[in-house]
């Protein structure tokens, strides 16, 4: 008698797996979600090559981005008439060669686009679930301080606090930051509020759960689709964002290659040099545009309930 | 509803307060003394020094210079610039008609095109041209607006000649007295031949690179929005008691899709203003946000601080009325539901 459930399952386990296929793990599921979406698949291949290329950026690069070769300044790109093959997309006003600056330039953008994300993700959950767990008064100064900074219009905010600060590229990410707190804040106290009413949660409290153990890891996983889709559209709005703080002068100082610095050093040669002004515009372009296009996909494979139709 | 404006009212407030505070505590936390900038470099008398900072109210503790400040303030007195010795405020609004001509202008543009591109891509949801439209939708989004205002300037007024690069109007040829401070309305009214044309000229390019992203936003809110609707029982409802595709189209579907995107709309406002920032930079638009931007280079920090406030001031009211239309239109919201 002892030993005929086993039998019993393990025969009916056997049956399950010819008839139907196991369900695939999360990720697998995740992943197949995920390559449904065009688009997503050729934003993740572009950007891992952006990603590649500014990791490996001493190696990738023919020169470095301070060289100058001051015999061979703005020339054009090579398949235009006069480029030279040794500075396949041409060099600046200085002699230095633009294919290097604008793969530097990618190091730059990608590392300030990430910092702000994961700082402002971090210090956005924090603050969140702060807000959400305890309510009553902190809930209403964390929220009043969100409100304050989403009054003022983002570059606004962001030229203020570089004003005050001085432009730099560790200021600039400051500033950037800053500016993008609020949403993160927002999605996890409302995320957070919402799961808080489950009953899954409940029965953690009885269970004995502290309130750090309860918001962390009972109740900060269910949040986390959103917040995850979020984090990767606003890498793109970063980087933006810090390329507009350096076409106006606020960001990255020279010699620093960076792509809004770039353009701005750039704009005297409207006339002139059209592709010293259009390269780094479209690196800006062609980077935002690859993780806009891997955000969507993430969120439609994360969080069905978002989904665009 | 008295009771949801005075909630929302009331709300506003401390934000106010707060901002006052911030960018009281900001002036101060920049590098340089004030008192420094205004007597250059020849040095000064200990009385002169004293008197100074008595003029700029640095004598007194600092609680007292706040209250100072937010009474000033609530007065109307915004500071008055280092650089140019006039009053923030008057500044201010001498400007302010230019950045919003070309917000109005730039919204719009994206209006008249973004929202009837969105209804015909639902309509033909999955055609080739549903297709190209989210894809230079997601391109427009992720534009960076102050490139492209360059390269608008190399194709259109360098390359092809058609527009002019900079400001508002021919200043050569035209000039009277601002009326409305819409350069294209007070180009009409001066009855001057040619002056319209000028202006129109001239905004052009600036209008289409500002309306450029929220252009894209609102193309996609449409279509979403709109295929939405297109599956709700009274569109079909509305099919099936025989009513033309046009009208079904034009009356029930539309006017329930727009909803949405007008409060979309109304939320551009933050984004038109840091948008204008650019916009005024690269095109030598002579608003607030060259303005801005320009008194940064000149270290005019009471310019900064007074701009800055007033900028923000104009979109938390502008918010604020977007959010009482919507409970006047929609009681859900004012419910708190």
């Amino acid at each position: 008698m002892a030993s005929d459930p086993h039998v019993q399952s393990g025969a009916v386990g056997a049956g399950a797996v010819e008839a139907v296929q196991a369900p695939p793990s999360p990720l697998a599921a995740f992943w197949a979600s995920f390559c449904e979406n065009r688009g997503a698949v050729m934003g993740l291949a572009l950007l891992s090559l952006i990603v590649f290329v500014a990791v490996f950026a001493e190696f990738v690069s023919p020169y470095s981005p301070v060289e100058q070769f001051r015999d061979f300044t703005k020339l054009p790109p090579v398949w235009v008439e006069g480029g030279n093959w040794h500075y396949l997309l041409g060099t600046d006003a200085l002699g230095r060669d633009t294919l290097t600056r604008l793969i530097f330039g990618a190091r730059v953008s990608l590392f300030i686009g990430l910092t702000v994300m994961v700082v402002s993700v971090i210090i956005g959950v924090a603050l969140g679930l702060a807000a959400a767990a305890m309510g009553g008064i902190v809930d209403v100064m964390i929220m009043r301080v969100m409100d304050l900074i989403l009054s003022v219009p983002g570059l606004v905010l962001a030229i203020l606090i570089v004003a005050v600060m001085g432009p730099s590229l560790t200021n600039t990410i400051v500033a950037v930051t800053a500016v993008f707190l609020p949403r993160y804040v927002r999605l996890v106290r409302a995320s957070a509020l919402s799961e808080l009413g489950r009953d899954y949660v409940t029965s953690a409290r009885v269970a004995g759960a502290g309130p750090f153990r309860l918001m962390v890891f009972t109740v900060l996983p269910n949040c986390l689709a959103p917040l995850i889709v979020q984090a990767a559209l606003g890498v793109s709005e970063a980087i933006l964002e810090a390329a507009a703080l350096g076409f106006l002068g606020l960001g990255a100082q020279p010699p620093v290659a960076e792509w809004g610095a770039m353009l701005a050093d750039s704009r005297e040669f409207i006339r002139s040099n059209p592709w010293i002004v259009t390269l780094p515009g479209l690196a800006i372009l062609v980077t935002v545009i690859s993780i806009n296009l891997f955000g969507d996909g993430l969120r439609d494979a994360l969080d069905p309930k978002l989904k665009r139709s | 509803m008295l009771r949801f404006l005075l909630k929302r009212l009331a709300l506003t407030i401390p934000t106010f307060v707060a901002l006052m505070f911030v960018t009281f505590v900001a002036i101060r936390m920049v590098p340089g003394d004030p008192v420094e900038v205004r007597t250059g470099e020849r040095g000064i008398s200990p009385e002169r020094l004293a008197q100074f900072r008595h003029e700029l109210g640095l004598d007194q503790p600092v609680w007292k210079q706040f209250a100072d400040y937010a009474w000033g303030l609530l007065h109307g007195d915004f500071g008055t610039s280092v650089v140019t010795n006039e009053r923030v405020l008057t500044e201010f609004m001498q400007l302010f008609p230019a950045t919003l001509e070309l917000a109005f202008f730039g919204m719009v543009f994206a209006i008249l095109i973004g929202i009837p591109a969105g209804v015909i891509a639902a309509l033909k949801r999955g055609s080739i041209f549903d297709q190209t439209l989210m894809g230079l939708s997601l391109t427009g989004f992720s534009m960076p607006i102050f490139w492209w205002g360059l390269l608008l300037i190399m194709l259109v007024s360098e390359r092809l000649g058609w527009t002019p690069v900079s400001g508002r109007i021919d200043l050569i040829k035209f000039y009277f007295e601002p009326v409305t401070g819409f350069m294209l309305i007070d180009a009409l009214l001066s009855d001057q031949a040619g002056a319209f044309k000028s202006a129109f000229h001239h905004l052009m390019l600036p209008m289409i690179v500002l309306g450029t992203v929220p252009l894209a936003t609102l193309a996609r809110m449409t279509r979403s929005s709109m295929l939405e609707v297109l599956s709700e029982d009274y569109v079909r409802t509305a099919y099936a008691k025989g009513l033309s595709p046009f009208r079904v189209i034009g009356l029930h579907a539309l006017r329930n899709a727009l909803i949405p995107v007008v409060t979309i709309i109304g939320l551009q406002v933050g984004s038109l203003m840091a948008g204008a920032v650019l916009t005024e930079t690269i095109f030598s638009w002579p608003g607030v946000g060259k303005w801005l931007i320009e008194s940064i280079g000149r270290r005019d920090y009471p310019a900064l601080q007074g701009g800055i406030l007033l900028i923000s001031s104009i979109v938390i009211v502008v918010n604020l009325t977007v959010d009482m239309l919507y409970g006047f239109i929609n009681p859900r919201i004012r419910h708190g539901q």
